[in-house]
This record gives structure tokens, C-alpha cells and sequence, in this order.
């Protein structure tokens, strides 16, 4: 009977664990890690650099404020001002006060790319780093596509390759092991153009223009954590300071 | 109309004393409410249900000052609560985390009432009316859920409001009633800000209310299940108190200034660590949008309405499965007439009735794990195994309602017989043997679960025993 038992729940165990190991597997491949440090603030700048000269002219950040950028990144409003507005409002040069939108109309940039490009405020937060970092590396020459460029993170995905100057083209190469229905294909990018960059090189930029969509995304955490810890150690002080009371006053009660 | 008592105040407290019965509610309610003293962990959870309901107010209030029900600024109002409102940030976790916070508090509090059987003893109305509270608190919560109009949001709500098409001849017409259009938008949005205002302001606390001047009025029940009331009187307050009875105030207020102290660690931890809760309380797609052009690839509701998720999704046919999981939440209104068993605690109860209690919650948990995941065909079979498990919950509580004669084999089989009939009547489909494999190996759940319940205590004397319960508190 305890066999029986034992094999019963093997073969539960065995059935559910499958089909949870099935679906982790589908949305294609697996991410690296970005290890983005939001707290470096270097590498925010850098990002923010790059974001502001390579994405923005498609992709806003609606729902952020360039001052507040500047103060989060250390920066001064002018450096800002120079550095990372391209745009006109009203005909005068964008204000740091305002919203870091752009130029771009969703109507023609939807009959450009077939989509218009998302803003990106959030996608630190619905995508997660570690998506956005591994999507700016997993550009390959595709001839198909309209852009000439696939992606493995994001099939299909209607952007060009905005950073090809830099990390240079990859192509895609797959192998197969194993025979008949049992085949494994294999798929790696390989660098077939160099970029200006090298690999090291390039991987730091996407991680800092990656830090910087991290940081936007939820600009309450480059502090949000140290209040937390103050707050936790008053409730702990009060959690002593309770625990005294209620024994002082139980303990007549028998 | 019957005269008040007199009473000792004097200057201002007197003043006010002879025009509006203040201290006499004080002392009525709290400083001479005669709790049992032996309460444990688990009666912590009401004054906290109360707390966090008071977070959720205020920080519902102060959110509302800057938010825009209006599907084109709404997901940017609460954008710019998270970054242009000085602390916005802040508040808004405190109202995210609060609503998850709500639902641990609440599931905790009605699982108490469980195990310690506090529905009985005249105290059918405090669990009815603290079902209605909890029924508001969904209507509540599911309403707010649309608020940011995100993703989520958005194909949640179309989701469950599409529910009630399901419901033949007026399904159609109550759904575009409930969204005040004939498809989700601005007219539901504006609305759901509404509600969600006026649900909790206005009627979860006079449902509270009445909850606790019900509960004041039979007296609050304890782990022991022993009437207070009805032991010796006299304390060292009174004479004509029960005399194991102590006055809430001082003795429980500072006793759940402790329970409060560490809640809130919990709480903030959460909200300052980790405010996403791991993607549970603020799921990653509501941090896009409302796209009525997009659909996600899953569309899973919020964690605390993932149990009767799970419930619907274990019957195919739409309508049932609608039936079903409002069946679900139904049935727990019958509670203190199903549990007929006069014992009120556990403690003293027969093992198998333990057994049942602690397999429900973990049944109720693996419906809520199941809500969260996408389908598949084990995670399908299990669903709606925990499901039959979830409703033969409360036909086994009420056969334990009388251990002494109840006829477990005779239930064991027609329990199982059922179980077996509803799958080869509804479940079974010829030549989808995938299915049927799952439906054969899975059957260990329902059978184990009624073997249990029905046949431990049926075949093993011990676990059929019920202790005497003491004739006062213990501990």
C-alpha cells in the first residue's frame, strides 16, 4: 500500500512539475541578468545620454520631467537643458519643468514601423531590466524583415537596429544535434560586422541606457528602501517598548 | 423611552455626558466590554481588519485628490501621483499594499471564526453580516482594480464583467447596466471611481458597525468556545461580570497595540522592499495601458479572487462555472447552518474535524496558486479536483456535525460515488486520453480527502473522539 502511495505521488509530482517546466519554457529565450545598480550614478548619466540621443527621437518618456532627471542624476538644469532636450515647444526650446515627450507623430511613425514605438517610461517595470538588456543585444541581420533586422527577444519586432554602429551585425547560426523528431536546434548570435565598440564596451552602454529605464521607471526607489529601513527600525523599538507594556499590564491576569 | 443611567461627571465630561452618551459608550463598548481573556494569535486579525480598513480610507482619500477617472488621463494621473506628487508614491503603495493586506487580514479572520466555531451561539448574524462586509470588500476591491486602467486593469474587469452575460435571457442586459455602456470604457471607469469611493466610505463601515454591535451584544466568543456569560460572575471589576472576562480596555487595546506594531513591520517591509509584492499586489502588466486592441497572453485577476477563479475555470460551460463560483462564495454564508456540531472550538472537537478544517485551507490555498497560473493540463485536473474538494468541504463539516452517529462509511461512498459520477457524466471525454490520465491519476485527491475525513474516523476510534470542552477558559 506505501508503495503504491509513494508511486502515486511520484507520478503527481512528476505530471505537475512537467507541465510547470513546460510553461516556464514558452516566450522564448531565456534573459541575462542586466545587474543594473540604480545607485551608480555615473552609469545613470551615461544611460541617459544614450537614451536621449539614440531612442528618444522615437520612443518618449511621457510621464517624466527632465528636472527631475537632473536631480536624480546629479545634474544641473542647464547641463540638462544643453545635454538631453532636442525638442521645441510652442516654437521655444523645451523647458526642464516639462515632460520628456518628442517630436514624433503616432500617426506617421505607425505607418513607418507598423506599430508606433511605445513609450518607455514604464518598461522598466512591465518588461524588467533584465528583458530590456537583453533585447538592445539580440539584434541580428534578418534580410525578411522591413529593417533588415530580427530580434530573438522580441520576434519580429518592428525597430530597426539603432545601436548597429556601435555593437556592429550579428547574425544568427543555428545547429542541429540529434535525428528525426528528436532534433534540438541550437541558435547563437555571432558578430559578423564589427562595430566602433567592443563586445565589454557595448555591454556597458545597454546596461546603463538600461539602468537609466530601470531608474525612470519607478524614480521612488533611489530612496524609497533607506526610509524603509528607518521605518522599520522605529517599529521595531515600538515592537519592545509594546511587548513591555501589554506584559506590564497582563500580569494580573491569571 | 427608558431613562439613562445616572452618572458621576462632572464639569465638561459632565456637560457633555448629559447631552450625548459618551462615556457610557466608552465604557459599554470598551473600558467594561468583558472580553474572555484566554484570546490568541488569531484574534488579532479584527482590529487589524479595522486598521487597515482606516489605511485604505486615508490613502484612498488623498489619492483620489490628485487621480482622473477618464480613460485617456487616468494610467498618466496615477503616473504622476508616483513622481509629481510630493510622497504620492508613498500613499499609493500604502492603498496597493493595503489591498492585498486587507484580503491576508480578512482570509485570516474568517478562518478563525472556523476553527474556533464563531459563528455559533447565537452569532449567525455577526458571521452574515461579517460576510456581507467581506462581499463589499470584493465588490470594493475589483472596482479599484480597474482604476489605474492598466492592462491588467482593464482585461480583468472585461473579464468578470463579462461573467454575467453567461447568466441566460438578462446576462446582456446586466452586463451593459454594470458598464453603463455596451462596451468597457469611460462610462465604467467613471463609475468604478464612484463605487469605489462610496462602498468603502459609506457602507463597509456601518457593515462594520453592526458587525461589532452585534458582536458586543452576545459577547465575543474564544478559543475554548466557552460561553463567558454563561460561567460564574465576578471579577475584579465587577461583580456582574463574567468572572472570566476582562475589560477590553486596558487589556486587549494594548494587547493589540503589539499585534498592530507588527503588522505594520510586515506592511511597511513590503511596501518599502518589495511594493510589486513579487508581481502579486502590482502585477507587471498593469504597468501598460489599457489596449482594447491588445489582449495579454495572461490574463490572471488579482491573487485574492484567484481561489473562485480557479472554481470558474473547472467548469467549461461558462454558465455553470459562473454558477459555481458564485456558488462558492454563497455557501460560506450557510456556514453556521451546515456545522451543526453544538462544540464551538476545534480544540475539543474530533480529530477528523481538524483534519477537514486544516485540508480545506490548504485546498483554498492550491485554488489560489492555480488562479495564477496559466492552464495546463495537470494544473487543470488540479483546479478542479480542489475545486470538488472545496465543495465537499461543507457537506463532511456537516456530517461531522454529529460524530457520535454519523454514518461515515455510508457517506464516504455516496461522496465519492458523486465524484466519480460527475466526472464520467460531465468530465469524461472519449479519446482525449491526455485528459483522462490526468482525470485518473488526480482522483488520489478527492478519495484521499474524503478517506481522511470520513474513513479515518470511521475505522480509527481516536480520531473520532471529541473531548469534554472545560466549563471555563483555559489558559
Amino acid at each position: 500500500m506505501k508503495k503504491f502511495i509513494a508511486s502515486v505521488m511520484f507520478a503527481l509530482t512528476a505530471s505537475v512539475m512537467a507541465s510547470g517546466a513546460a510553461m516556464a519554457n514558452t516566450g522564448g529565450v531565456p534573459l541575462e541578468k542586466a545587474n543594473v545598480n540604480i545607485h551608480d550614478q555615473s552609469s545613470l548619466q551615461v544611460g541617459a545620454k544614450y537614451f536621449a540621443n539614440y531612442c528618444m527621437g522615437c520612443h518618449s518618456l511621457n510621464f517624466s520631467r527632465y528636472n527631475r532627471v537632473a536631480t536624480d542624476l546629479g545634474l544641473t538644469n542647464e547641463q540638462v537643458a544643453k545635454n538631453l532636450i532636442f525638442t521645441r515647444t510652442d516654437g521655444e526650446p523645451t523647458k526642464v519643468g516639462e515632460l520628456m515627450k518628442n517630436g514624433m507623430s503616432q500617426k506617421d511613425s505607425a505607418e513607418w514601423f507598423g506599430a508606433p514605438p511605445p513609450d518607455l517610461s514604464l518598461t522598466g517595470r512591465s518588461r524588467g531590466p533584465d528583458w530590456i538588456y537583453s533585447y538592445l543585444k539580440a539584434f541580428y541581420v534578418d534580410k525578411t524583415r522591413p529593417m533588415g533586422v530580427n530580434n530573438t527577444v522580441f520576434a519580429n519586432v518592428g525597430m530597426p537596429h539603432v545601436l548597429w554602429e556601435l555593437q556592429g551585425l550579428q547574425e544568427q547560426e543555428c545547429t542541429k544535434h540529434g535525428e528525426g523528431e528528436h532534433a534540438v536546434e541550437h541558435c547563437a548570435l555571432k558578430t559578423v560586422t564589427p562595430g566602433t565598440m567592443s563586445a565589454a564596451e557595448y555591454d556597458k552602454v545597454v546596461r546603463d541606457i538600461t539602468n537609466f529605464l530601470t531608474y525612470v521607471a519607478e524614480p521612488a526607489q533611489l530612496h524609497r528602501k533607506s526610509y524603509g529601513i528607518f521605518v522599520l527600525l522605529f517599529l521595531g523599538l515600538f515592537a519592545v517598548l509594546a511587548y513591555f507594556l501589554k506584559k506590564e499590564y497582563w500580569k494580573d491576569v491569571h | 423611552m427608558a431613562e439613562r443611567h445616572p452618572h458621576n461627571y462632572t464639569g465638561f465630561l459632565g456637560w457633555v455626558e448629559d447631552r450625548f452618551p459618551m462615556m457610557e459608550t466608552w465604557k459599554a463598548h470598551l473600558a467594561e466590554y468583558y472580553a474572555p481573556k484566554n484570546f490568541n494569535f488569531w484574534y488579532f486579525f479584527g482590529s487589524l481588519a479595522m486598521l487597515v480598513l482606516v489605511i485604505q480610507i486615508v490613502s484612498g482619500l488623498f489619492l483620489a485628490f490628485h487621480y482622473k477617472p477618464d480613460t485617456t488621463l487616468a494610467f498618466a494621473s496615477v503616473e504622476y501621483i508616483m513622481r509629481d506628487v510630493p510622497s504620492g508614491w508613498f500613499i499609493r503603495y500604502m492603498h496597493s499594499t493595503g489591498a492585498s493586506a486587507f484580503f491576508i487580514v480578512v482570509y485570516l479572520h474568517m478562518f478563525r471564526g472556523l476553527i474556533y466555531g464563531s459563528y455559533k451561539g447565537k452569532r449567525e448574524l455577526i458571521w452574515l453580516i461579517g460576510m456581507a462586509i467581506y462581499l463589499a470588500l470584493m465588490a470594493t476591491a475589483f472596482m479599484g482594480y480597474l482604476l489605474p486602467w492598466g492592462q491588467m486593469s482593464y482585461w480583468g474587469a472585461q473579464v468578470i464583467i463579462n461573467l454575467f452575460n453567461t447568466i441566460p435571457v438578462i446576462g446582456e442586459g446586466l452586463s451593459t447596466w454594470i458598464r453603463g455602456d455596451f462596451v468597457l470604457g469611460d462610462a465604467t471607469l467613471n463609475r468604478f471611481f464612484a463605487l469605489h469611493f462610496f462602498l468603502p466610505s459609506l457602507v463597509l463601515p456601518a457593515l462594520v458597525f453592526v458587525h461589532i454591535v452585534a458582536l458586543h451584544a452576545v459577547g465575543s466568543n474564544n478559543p475554548d468556545g466557552v460561553e463567558i456569560k454563561k460561567g460564574p460572575k465576578g471579577n475584579r471589576w465587577s461583580d456582574t461580570a463574567p468572572a472570566d472576562g476582562i475589560p477590553f480596555h486596558p487589556y486587549y487595546s494594548v494587547k493589540d497595540i503589539l499585534g498592530v506594531v507588527v503588522f505594520l513591520m510586515g506592511f511597511f517591509a513590503i511596501l518599502f522592499f518589495a511594493p510589486e509584492g513579487g508581481g502579486y499586489f502590482l502585477e507587471q502588466p498593469n504597468f501598460e495601458p489599457a489596449n482594447a486592441l491588445k489582449t495579454p497572453l495572461h490574463i490572471a485577476p488579482v491573487w485574492y479572487f484567484t481561489p473562485f477563479y480557479t472554481v470558474l475555470r473547472a467548469i467549461p460551460d461558462p454558465f455553470f462555472g459562473t454558477l459555481a463560483m458564485f456558488s462558492a462564495i454563497a455557501v460560506l454564508f450557510a456556514l453556521p447552518w451546515i456545522d451543526r456540531n453544538p462544540m464551538k472550538s476545534w480544540r475539543y472537537r474530533n480529530n477528523a474535524h481538524k483534519i477537514n478544517l486544516m485540508l480545506f485551507a490548504a485546498v483554498f490555498l492550491v485554488l489560489g496558486w492555480m488562479g495564477v497560473e496559466a492552464v495546463t493540463p495537470a494544473f487543470k485536473e488540479l483546479g478542479t479536483r480542489m475545486t470538488q474538494i472545496y465543495f465537499l468541504f461543507f457537506v463532511v463539516l456537516w456530517i461531522h456535525s454529529n460524530p457520535a452517529k454519523a454514518k461515515y462509511v455510508m457517506w464516504f461512498g455516496i461522496l465519492l460515488g458523486a465524484v466519480i459520477a460527475y466526472d464520467f457524466i460531465f468530465r469524461f471525454t472519449a479519446g482525449d486520453s491526455g485528459a483522462t490520465v490526468q482525470m485518473i491519476i488526480q482522483f488520489i485527491w478527492p478519495a484521499a480527502y474524503l478517506a481522511l475525513t470520513l474513513l479515518l474516523p470511521a475505522f480509527k476510534a481516536s480520531c473520532n473522539e471529541e473531548k469534554p470542552v472545560p466549563d471555563r477558559v483555559t489558559g
